[in-house]
């Protein structure tokens, strides 16, 4: 069969229209993902990186609520200016807890992959009350309702690392348990805080680029 | 069953779908001029947690391409299967129900966003339910769709519904694959793929529901609606059917140049650039396509708004799909990445390519539907003026913001030491976001003109019944 007389049978085979796209569209991404997911390498973790607390993950799930990834990258790219800027480039295996990644596609704001330990946490719940404080030329929004809400009220923790340990996150028993009871008395602006302060924190202390 | 009931063509639905998505792109514009003001402004969100940038932001982006866009698919998908197949819809009810639980998916997903349930996955923002929700409803579209091609009384399947047809099932593909996640709780779950291994997965996805949904299925909308306006059949069939594969082959792999020098495995970088620039050439091909269609109509450009939009639209398409290719370089990239250049590259294709294409296909189809005149050709012809300005005057703030950001934030003195410091870089960005929030209000003005014409065009009218024409035996279904 010529291929005109095929292609002709093709337009005329809503069927054969069908599984062609199909098998012609879905070439690609079966070529560069399998081999990804598959790939230990990207699902190793880092010398110093762990999974998240309780207070971190309360924090990183408040990030992604208000939207912080919009304008805000946690990609760090190995070039001269962006290591001397933000500090040593990203690695994957420092990625490997984050569900999902938050690697983000814009930089409005400076990127936020190594700001733990860079300010205090002072700093930082002026910053988030009111950014205009410390920085008079910031464009971002406050976020005033973050220090009137309970941390416990972002989600239920214990179902949530549950489900992450279903996924394979390990966490024990014990830290699940506990979970709920270190969530108490703090406010969502502390559990940011929190989140804020471990980012990119994940490298062993030898490697500076 | 009567007999005009089953020989005359449901479009009924069509433009009811028609004015969701005028409504949507109203609304979901107007969230982006005052997104815009809001970077210049910062306190204007008033302390509101649903008018916090971060918070509207999404609800744009979903509101544009899946309610204005969408929508807008959804309507001459309807359309136009029905006339190139010379049959009525296949299960009309279904196409109801697709029409009405879709615009619920759309408004409660924007509330949804605004309340924080956000996954953070680009374009994919929506939680569990509603992830489950938009695969039922897209089903149901595939079934009126197909169905419709199935009970088809033309033998040949047009190429229009090749590239609607490309639409459905690959965003399907593209959705369930990305979406897979374990819930935790009604509102909230945790993606399956972590990291480096998510950022691959996610980018798979949305780049290519740009290239499905705002390309893919907009092309559908261009080779129905470019030649029935310039009533001269497509320059090429040949070239149509040969870059449809191409397109359909290649664009799939493109994903990874979102994440040049990011920590992902090199070689996939490199694929994914590779494979971009390949993409030129079917884009292109498409584009010549559809210029070379009008090439002998060229004098109704000057009556005919539509055709004017249309005709446009593949200029701007042309640029984007020029644009893009040249972005997938790593030394390009390196400059533009997270950047202002991409949220002008983005809105060069939004706005010039997907907007002006949808609203030179709703300035033929509306009238049509209800047998009348267009309202005012000269408001018409006003918004035409106002969307390429507003256009341009956004993608020229955007490449000066962009170009500025990018190149400002790698520069290093003789030393090595960072030139600028981000605060101060981010500072001069001002006089760039004024000009955008400027285009963004001439480019909604002129939406607005469109939906007061097309409103005062169907004031008070019926949509009409057209019958179903006889079948040319030269070209109907054996049987």
């Amino acid at each position: 069969m010529s291929g005109l007389s095929l292609h002709k049978r093709i337009e005329e085979n809503t069927g054969l229209l069908i599984f062609g796209i199909l098998l012609v569209s879905s070439i690609g991404g079966l070529v560069q993902i399998l081999p990804v997911l598959n790939q230990e390498s990207l699902e190793t973790a880092a010398a110093n990186t762990r999974v998240y607390s309780a207070v971190e993950l309360t924090g990183r799930d408040i990030y992604m609520r208000e939207g912080c990834h919009v304008c805000h990258s946690q990609q760090i790219r190995p070039l001269v200016a962006e290591v001397e800027r933000y500090g040593p480039y990203s690695r994957a295996g420092e990625f490997v807890y984050d569900r999902p990644f938050m690697w983000g596609s814009k930089r409005t704001g400076p990127d936020l992959h190594r700001v733990g330990g860079k300010f205090s946490d002072d700093w930082h719940r002026i910053h988030l009350i009111d950014p205009r404080e410390v920085v008079s030329e910031s464009i971002m929004p406050a976020y005033p309702w973050l220090v009137s809400r309970d941390a416990s009220q972002a989600g239920n923790i214990t179902a949530k690392m549950r489900g992450l340990r279903t996924l394979g996150h390990p966490y024990s028993d014990e830290e699940i348990e506990a979970a709920a009871g270190q969530l108490q008395g703090l406010k969502e602006i502390d559990a940011l805080i929190a989140y804020l302060q471990m980012l990119g924190t994940g490298l062993s202390e030898e490697i500076t680029l | 069953m009567s007999e005009e009931s089953t020989n005359i063509y449901h479009d009924k639905v069509v433009i009811r779908l028609i004015q969701f998505s005028i409504i949507w792109a109203l609304a979901a514009m107007a969230a982006g001029v005052y997104l815009s003001a809001e970077l210049i402004w910062p306190t204007i969100d008033l302390g509101q947690f649903w008018l916090s940038f971060g918070r509207l932001r999404p609800l744009h982006t979903n509101g544009i391409v899946f309610g204005f866009g969408v929508s807008a698919l959804m309507a001459t998908a309807f359309y136009s299967v029905q006339r190139t197949s010379h049959v009525q819809l296949f299960a009309p009810k279904l196409a109801w129900i697709c029409c009405y639980a879709w615009q619920l998916i759309v408004l409660t997903g924007g509330l949804s966003l605004l309340a924080g349930l956000n996954t953070s996955k680009e374009y994919a923002e929506l939680e569990w339910p509603w992830d489950i929700a938009i695969t039922i409803i897209w089903v149901c579209f595939a079934i009126v769709f197909f169905g419709t091609i199935a009970t088809r009384k033309i033998k040949q399947i047009y190429i229009s519904n090749w590239f609607y047809g490309a639409l459905i099932i690959v965003i399907a593909m593209l959705h369930i694959v990305n979406n897979l996640a374990l819930p935790v709780s009604m509102t909230k779950s945790y993606s399956l793929y972590a990291g480096a291994q998510d950022a691959v997965v996610q980018w798979w996805y949305g780049h290519n529901a740009v290239g499905f949904l705002l390309t893919g299925g907009f092309l559908g909308m261009m080779y129905y609606f470019l030649p029935k306006q310039a009533e001269r059949p497509i320059w090429s069939y040949r070239l149509s059917v040969v870059a449809f594969w191409a397109f359909t082959y290649s664009y799939i792999w493109a994903g990874p140049h979102h994440l040049h020098y990011n920590a992902i495995p090199e070689w996939v970088q490199s694929l994914g650039m590779v494979m971009s620039v390949i993409l030129l050439a079917p884009s292109w091909a498409t584009m010549i396509n559809g210029i070379m269609t009008v090439s002998t109509a060229w004098e109704k450009l000057k009556t005919d708004p539509a055709l004017k939009f249309i005709v446009l639209s593949l200029a701007f398409y042309g640029l984007a799909t020029f644009e893009g290719p040249m972005m997938a370089f790593p030394s390009v990239n390196v400059v533009s990445h997270f950047t202002d250049w991409t949220i002008g590259h983005v809105h060069s294709g939004a706005l010039g390519w997907n907007a002006m294409i949808t609203y030179g296909t709703f300035y033929f189809l509306v009238p049509r539907l209800v047998g009348a005149d267009l309202y005012s050709v000269r408001l018409a012809n006003m918004h035409f003026w106002m969307a390429l300005a507003g256009t341009m005057l956004y993608i020229m703030a955007m490449w000066g913001a962009g170009v500025s950001q990018g190149l400002l934030w790698l520069s290093v003195d003789e030393i090595g030491e960072l030139s600028f410091g981000f605060r101060d870089i981010m500072a001069s960005m001002a006089p760039f976001y004024g000009l955008r929030l400027i285009a963004g209000l001439i480019f909604l003005g002129g939406t607005a003109l469109m939906a007061f014409n097309l409103f005062m065009t169907v004031r008070g009218r019926e949509v009409v019944k057209v019958k179903i024409p006889a079948v040319d035996p030269a070209y109907g279904v054996a049987s």
